[in-house]
């Protein structure tokens, strides 16, 4: 029944909105709805790492949250490793939900709100043992040592509590956790973020050593355009719920198509004083999700748009091979 | 260049109950009239402790405890605590990292614009100041100023709140501003806003510009002169051109190393261990535990900060012989 499909990872039409009330002395009445993740599909390949970018409030870690199940998707389908998972989360079946929980693991921004500050990292590593009884009791040190060395920490720190911890080493210590059940996919959303600049380069290379090594892919939710180009493979854009453009990441690196794209590209500043850049300045910010612009989603503060996007939603198209861009006019930056 | 702001051996220290904490631990810095500093380095490198002591704001237990800050000729440290309030705004304005704690959220926008102007300017009458508030708004491209003015924090964006706090830092036409990382929480689109911002009122204010900053995307855009801080002492100062190109100390050159760059894929380079402890700082280089080019006396010699042939100011004992990469 279960065949195995080429991606590990395909979305469909994924829809999630947050209801938002007005609460009233006895009534609470719908106030309005935050478009958070409208019409998603994408695909992750197995050993891929998948950049997803965008500004905040444009829906990336919701997606992340909904793949997980952590929040329950409105509609749209999520097949993971040829399984349907909405039927298996919706089925209530505790023992498949675990299983499929075992196989997509979660590493969060803050690694000083992510781990339990009164259990030793020994603790830490084995809940997931206690959790998904896939490693007999007697295995428990062992694999904890393997654990730690794989993420570069040493044995003895297992003795320890996580304040004794760098955020580096903290941010380790999570994606120990995340691989203590030898998942095939990592949902890493921003996991540098809260890094300082030194230490990041130590997470960035750990991530892309453990893909080559252990064949893992990743969801790599960020804003961080820079650490999106240096360790992903592919990249989907986002803005105010949608996905704009997507394609390997090089190409939308080097010929992005859409003018959000450019926009966001053009706006990061590079460290070599020598690369002096036109700007483009978009006017205004992300607009709020509960209302969404009509037409295309990003016109209000495009550069191109013409009275055609206000009225008319434009598709996400292949314009060039395996490069998708939802604008009316992409065949222009071509 | 005429020097506009110096400082010299500044030494802030905090003292805490777990030791003291020495933030700063002898900085030289200078800012020349119509120049754009860049102040680099990662948390705990004392590069907002050096601003804070500027206007004389450290907060408690820290203090300055050796060094002198002139401006303009001026001893900042002898001032007293009513002259400082004059130089304060006037002279000299700090915007601060994040702008949703620095701005009163029990104030409209106009009175907390107005408050400052009303603060330099003892003969202007409240209708006056908010009009000036309205101007200084405009200033700072806020759209429908006369409708902001009425406003409170809490409703306006994150970038529209970075851009208050600028007005509000420019409200009394200083000649120098220290912006502390004033685009870190801001996403990247309203990051390029308020840089471009920023570049133009040093144009049009004729204004002196110290960036406060772990970014070098930033320091590489927006400044002509830098200075690298590692754990409280001064690691490099250069030309800002001049130090991406041929940097001179092992630590600017492992954060040009290590940091990822959105127009090339590149192998980056792992600085290895952790910012140091500054109660217990390393002995002599404090760059040393984590330096590949660390040797015995690294760690028993504090390195003093030389003058190279192409004109950086550099602490490290072996510059003359390593040959670093830059960008």
């Amino acid at each position: 029944m279960e065949t195995s499909t080429q991606n590990l990872l395909e979305i469909k039409n994924l829809v999630k909105h947050f209801l938002i009330y007005n609460r009233g002395i006895l009534l609470k009445t719908k106030a309005g709805e935050v478009h958070a993740v409208d019409d998603v599909s994408i695909t992750i390949g197995r050993g891929e790492n998948l950049g997803l970018v965008g500004e905040s409030g444009c829906g990336k870690t919701t997606l992340g949250k909904t793949l997980m199940f952590l929040e329950e998707p409105d509609s749209g389908e999520i097949n993971y490793d040829g399984m349907d998972m909405v039927a298996a989360f919706g089925s209530k079946d505790e023992e498949k939900i675990r299983r499929l929980r075992r196989g997509i693991q979660m590493v969060f921004q803050n690694p000083y709100t992510s781990l339990d500050p009164r259990m030793t990292i020994y603790d830490i590593l084995c809940e997931p043992f206690i959790i998904h009884k896939h490693v007999p009791q007697k295995e428990w040190k062992e694999r904890v040592y393997d654990l730690l060395k794989m993420v570069n920490l040493e044995e003895y720190h297992a003795e320890r509590y996580p304040h004794e911890f760098s955020g580096g080493q903290r941010q380790r210590i999570a994606i120990a956790r995340a691989l203590a059940v030898d998942p095939k996919l990592i949902v890493a959303d921003e996991p540098v973020s809260s890094l300082d600049v030194s230490i990041r380069a130590q997470i960035l290379n750990l991530l892309t050593d453990l893909q080559e090594k252990k064949g893992l892919s990743y969801l790599y939710i960020s804003h961080d355009l820079s650490s999106v180009r240096q360790i992903t493979n592919r990249v989907a854009v986002m803005y105010l719920g949608k996905i704009v453009e997507t394609s390997k990441t090089d190409e939308v690196f080097t010929k992005p198509l859409n003018p959000y794209t450019q926009a966001l590209l053009s706006a990061i500043p590079i460290p070599d004083p020598e690369k002096n850049r036109t700007k483009i300045i978009l006017p205004g910010e992300v607009p709020s999700a509960t209302n969404p612009p009509p037409g295309c989603r990003f016109h209000p503060r495009c550069p191109y748009a013409t009275e055609l996007c206000s009225r008319e939603e434009p598709l996400l198209r292949e314009i060039t091979p395996a490069h998708f861009s939802a604008c009316h006019y992409s065949e222009k930056f071509l | 260049m005429e020097t506009l702001l110096e400082i010299k051996g500044l030494k802030t220290y905090f003292f805490t109950e777990a030791g003291v904490v020495k933030a700063v631990d002898g900085v030289d810095f200078q800012v020349g009239k119509d120049e754009a500093v860049g102040l680099v380095g990662e948390s705990g490198s004392g590069k907002t402790v050096t601003g804070l002591s500027v206007f004389r704001i450290v907060p408690q237990p820290g203090k300055i405890i050796a060094g002198t800050i002139t401006y303009e000729g001026e001893d900042l440290l002898a001032k007293s605590d009513e002259e400082m309030r004059k130089i304060r705004g006037r002279k000299i304005s700090m915007t601060f990292q994040d702008p949703t704690t620095s701005l009163d959220p029990l104030y409209t926008v106009g009175d907390q614009l107005a408050e400052v102007i009303r603060e330099h300017q003892k003969n202007i009458s409240k209708k006056e100041a908010m009009e000036k508030a309205e101007k200084l708004l405009e200033m700072v491209r806020i759209s429908e100023p006369h409708l902001r003015v009425g406003e409170y924090p809490h409703e306006l964006s994150g970038g529209m709140k970075q851009r208050i706090a600028i007005a509000r830092a420019l409200a009394s036409g200083p000649s120098l501003l220290f912006a502390d990382e004033p685009t870190t929480n801001l996403d990247v689109t309203v990051q390029a806003q308020v840089l471009e911002l920023i570049k133009e009122l040093r144009e049009t204010q004729k204004m002196s510009l110290v960036m406060i900053t772990h970014d070098m995307g930033i320091v590489a855009e927006m400044t002509q002169r830098v200075e690298v801080l590692y754990a409280g002492m001064m690691a490099e100062v250069a030309e800002t051109h001049s130090l991406f190109k041929n940097p001179q100390h092992p630590y600017t050159e492992a954060l040009l190393q290590a940091v990822p760059r959105i127009d090339q894929r590149k192998t980056l380079r792992v600085i290895p261990g952790n910012i140091p402890n500054l109660i217990n700082p390393p002995s002599g280089c404090r760059f040393h535990p984590r330096c590949p080019y660390a040797k015995d006396i690294c760690s028993e010699k504090v390195p003093p900060l030389e003058l190279t042939d192409n004109g950086h100011l550099t602490a490290c004992h072996f510059w003359r012989s390593l040959s670093l990469t830059g960008t």
